[in-house]
């Protein structure tokens, strides 16, 4: 069995929300030691919890619900419900946790020392974060010089939007995405909020950390990273952009449809709030379609003789197809069209996934124990090396977990030191009882 | 020339359509030599997909293949003759990289499984894209960006609960799955040139949505902790207030009040006399019935006579989570990215100049360089086949007999 691409490289992260967050999940999934800074006196909105860190846990999760939900089985009301909001422990495996005011004098030094000792620093906050705290790449390659360091905002580290304030949901308006999606009848009020852009920026900002790792070991050097998650959500948009610099036009909402013409949609099928997703390319396609419903009639009417005609009539062949599918499971419609060669696919909500065959055998979900919340299985990696098989190993990070060993083995601060730390409300495992 | 990160990388890319040709880009941009394998006559099927250059469907003018396809080389080879599948051994043995993105039992049908292609290049890094991966019952499904989304994404969730689901914008999740490809193939790299070990590596287009973070991995989480399924719902009930998209003078603009402070809502609006207002300012005096109704005579005449980019400044000046609701024109000639040098300016022999997105990351020890624009079907043939050996008549030949 081959190490982990990452083995030996520490990466300090200082990232709320998600796109950070999921980068650094990218790179501690694959060995490199993840340290997520976070500190008792500072509690970040979305990160450790929506607004509070001690929010009314049963009310927030009926409020919000979903994947804004708390862990509630079991819950003990005087339990730490920062440990068990979803929306972060969905990114916290395999990473260490310690934490440190960095608002005051002491707290930034024992930053720096950890930076000494570390590989990689990456933030996502707004620019002025890092400077306000002083903390800047200028300041930490002081520290070690062939520091690498990545700063994923929102907008860069320049232009008119460098201070602005954002979510992915309002990159995503910014970028152009929020503008082409949603139905095609009905106005934006009705968007449901998204958040493409850190998929988008956390994945570019972690191919971004691993090239100036292959950078390093090459030249020795280090270096500081100016990523836009905007920026790299426009490429993503792609044809987009091209058919407005190519026809000075712009890409309206499509629906479900497709982009490049095929036909295709979302049925509703037998079930409660169940549907399939079908799509039909080309002649070949349409033949297996057809053959899959047993060549009723209507298939033969010379609207859907060809392609273009076909994509001409699309509401009508849409109204024939949900007709079919309403009559069968989403599995079954799947099944049957897959088997003549048909593209076709169930909506999958959380319970099939978790029951679905294919994702079983392929080993995807795997098993964790979280002293809070119990075991559970979670997501797994997102891809599979031969050579290096690679189950999760660290359940999501409570607030301080890692304290001891970060101070004291990987900073090397002495027993002393540790204690008067601790004293100071720098080391701990709750928030400060000033935070609601 | 620059020297770029990748200056030294050499890819063979048998990659389609989109996710494959995304994760190839990303390495060509920044200096890795791709050699990209289409199909002679017909080329990468995305050459026939819209837009089109003057809308005329030109398999060199699809805007589509021009964006996906920059610094890369193209030679054409048929992959299903003999001659093909030794010339691809032959390339395997000098290249660091490999990426495919056919449908699984393509490669072994043509001879060109890992475990061959390993024996000719231990160091080879070999990176199989497809739908649902290389194994499981649905392994040789076929699949669609709308299928794909349906089945590993957070699609279940999106839209509005009396409509049927829906999905993201263009072709967002393959190309997300090709940025992931990307991660996975330069991760391999840096162990494979260390260790003298190459690897294949198995990239399942469903598995990098359900395992992403634009709310899918937080609502499978969510099932575990407390077996309750997500559903869609309509952003208007939001119960926080101002909350979502809304309209104003010239269009729309979406903020959000959710871990933002109601004062900050009074700063934007300029009506101090709102801060401490007990029927807002606090989230659960929000909710008696009545308040609402009450905020939304004093917010819709605001918003309605000023205009996106006027209320997405003011909010933004008092703190306030905000954005516009661009469109494609809006983004493009946005002052914001131009300042930044975002936008690049590519010259192509069939389309003249045109404007495409630039670099995703930006970092001056790794400059993100365009030497060349999208290849041409087959550009590239006399200079790589050159290099392997053969002659220029002997290319007549093979064209000839189809080859190439």
């Amino acid at each position: 069995m081959a190490k982990l691409p990452l083995e030996g490289i520490r990466i300090v992260e200082l990232c709320p929300v998600w796109a950070g967050p999921f980068c650094c999940m990218l790179l501690a999934d694959w060995g490199a030691e993840v340290i997520k800074v976070e500190s008792m006196q500072h509690f970040p909105v979305y990160s450790r919890g929506l607004v509070q860190a001690r929010p009314p846990v049963m009310l927030a999760n009926q409020i919000w619900s979903g994947y804004t939900a708390y862990m509630l089985q079991g819950y003990d009301p005087a339990a730490t419900p920062w440990n068990r909001f979803v929306m972060y422990n969905c990114h916290a495996r395999n990473k260490m946790g310690m934490t440190v005011d960095l608002r005051r004098p002491e707290g930034k030094e024992i930053f720096k020392r950890l930076v000494k000792v570390s590989d990689v620093v990456i933030e996502s906050n707004s620019p002025r974060v890092t400077e306000e705290l002083g903390l800047t790449y200028d300041v930490l390659k002081e520290m070690k010089a062939d520091l690498i360091m990545l700063s994923l905002s929102g907008f860069g580290r320049s232009g008119p939007y460098k201070y602005y304030r954002v979510l992915g949901a309002h990159q995503e308006g910014f970028a152009g995405h929020s503008y082409i999606r949603g139905y095609r009848d009905m106005d934006f009020t009705t968007n449901v909020t998204l958040y493409h852009t850190d998929e988008a920026g956390g994945a570019h900002g972690a191919l971004a950390v691993v090239m100036a790792l292959y950078h390093r070991r090459r030249t020795g050097k280090g270096q500081h990273i100016d990523m836009a998650q905007s920026e790299a959500t426009i490429p993503h948009l792609g044809e987009a952009v091209m058919d407005y610099t190519m026809n000075q036009r712009i890409t309206e909402r499509l629906g479900n449809r497709d982009y490049h013409g095929a036909i295709q949609g979302c049925y509703r099928c037998w079930g409660r709030d169940d549907w399939v997703n079908i799509t039909i390319r080309n002649d070949e396609e349409w033949q297996g379609f057809c053959r899959a419903l047993g060549d009723p009639a209507w298939t033969q009417d010379e609207k859907f003789a060809d392609h273009s005609s076909r994509r001409k009539n699309h509401d009508e062949l849409d109204r024939h197809i949900g007709e079919w599918t309403r009559q069968l499971g989403k599995y079954e419609v799947m099944r049957i069209l897959q088997a003549e060669g048909v593209p076709a696919g169930p909506v999958m909500d959380e319970r099939d996934a978790y029951t679905d065959p294919h994702i079983r055998e392929r080993g995807f979900f795997n098993e964790l124990t979280h002293a809070d919340c119990g075991t559970h299985l979670y997501p797994g990696v997102a891809w599979k090396m031969s050579k290096t098989p690679n189950p999760l190993r660290l359940p999501p990070v409570r607030l301080g977990e890692h304290n001891e060993y970060v101070y004291k083995q990987v900073i090397g601060v002495s027993d002393e030191e540790y204690q008067e730390l601790e004293r100071g409300g720098h080391i701990g495992t709750d928030f400060v009882p000033e935070i609601p | 020339m620059p020297q770029q990160v990748l200056s030294d990388v050499k890819v063979l890319d048998l990659t389609w359509y989109i996710a494959g040709p995304y994760c190839t880009k990303l390495l060509a941009d920044y200096g890795a030599d791709v050699i990209k394998v289409e199909r002679p006559g017909e080329g990468d099927p995305a050459r026939k997909m819209e837009p089109f250059f003057g809308d005329d469907p030109h398999p060199e003018k699809s805007g589509l293949f021009l964006h996906l396809n920059t610094n890369k080389r193209s030679i054409t080879l048929n992959l299903k003759s003999e001659w093909g599948q030794k010339v691809i051994k032959e390339l395997v043995g000098e290249v660091d990289i490999l990426v495919e993105s056919f449908s699984p039992r393509v490669m072994p049908s043509l001879g060109l499984e890992y475990e061959t292609l390993e024996e000719i290049n231990p160091k080879l890094v070999m990176v199989s894209i497809s739908n649902f991966g290389q194994t499981g019952p649905y392994r040789d499904f076929k699949a669609s960006e709308l299928i794909i989304y349906g089945m590993g994404g957070a699609m279940n969730q999106s839209g509005l609960p009396e409509e049927e689901p829906l999905k993201k914008g263009g072709n967002v999740i393959q190309y997300q799955g090709g940025t992931m490809a990307a991660i996975a193939t330069m991760m391999t790299l840096l162990i494979a040139s260390s260790e003298g070990v190459g690897q294949h590596v198995d990239v399942s287009l469903m598995e990098t949505q359900l395992g992403t973070v634009d709310r899918r991995m937080a609502q499978l989480l969510s099932y575990q902790y407390n077996k309750a399924t997500t559903a869609r719902a309509d952003p208007r009930d939001i119960r926080v207030y101002p909350h979502g998209v809304f309209p104003c003078a010239d269009g729309y603009f979406e903020l959000s009040a959710v871990g933002m402070l109601w004062r900050v809502v009074a700063g934007m609006l300029d009506m101090p006399e709102l801060e401490d207002d007990p029927r807002f300012s606090h989230p659960l005096a929000q909710q008696i019935p009545g308040h609402r109704d009450q905020f939304e005579e004093i917010w819709y005449p605001w918003i309605m006579e000023r205009t996106k980019k006027e209320i997405v400044a003011k909010g933004q000046e008092a703190g306030a989570l905000c954005g516009p609701i661009n469109n494609m024109e809006e983004v493009i000639n946005d002052a914001h990215w131009w300042e930044r040098g975002f936008w690049a300016q590519i010259e192509h022999p069939m389309t003249g100049k045109l404007t495409y997105p630039g670099a995703p990351i930006k970092a001056e020890e790794m400059p993100w360089v365009i030497r060349r624009a999208a290849p041409l079907l087959g550009q590239h043939n006399e200079e790589v086949y050159g290099k392997q050996g053969y002659t220029k008549e002997q290319l007549v030949t093979l064209k000839e007999k189809g080859l190439i």
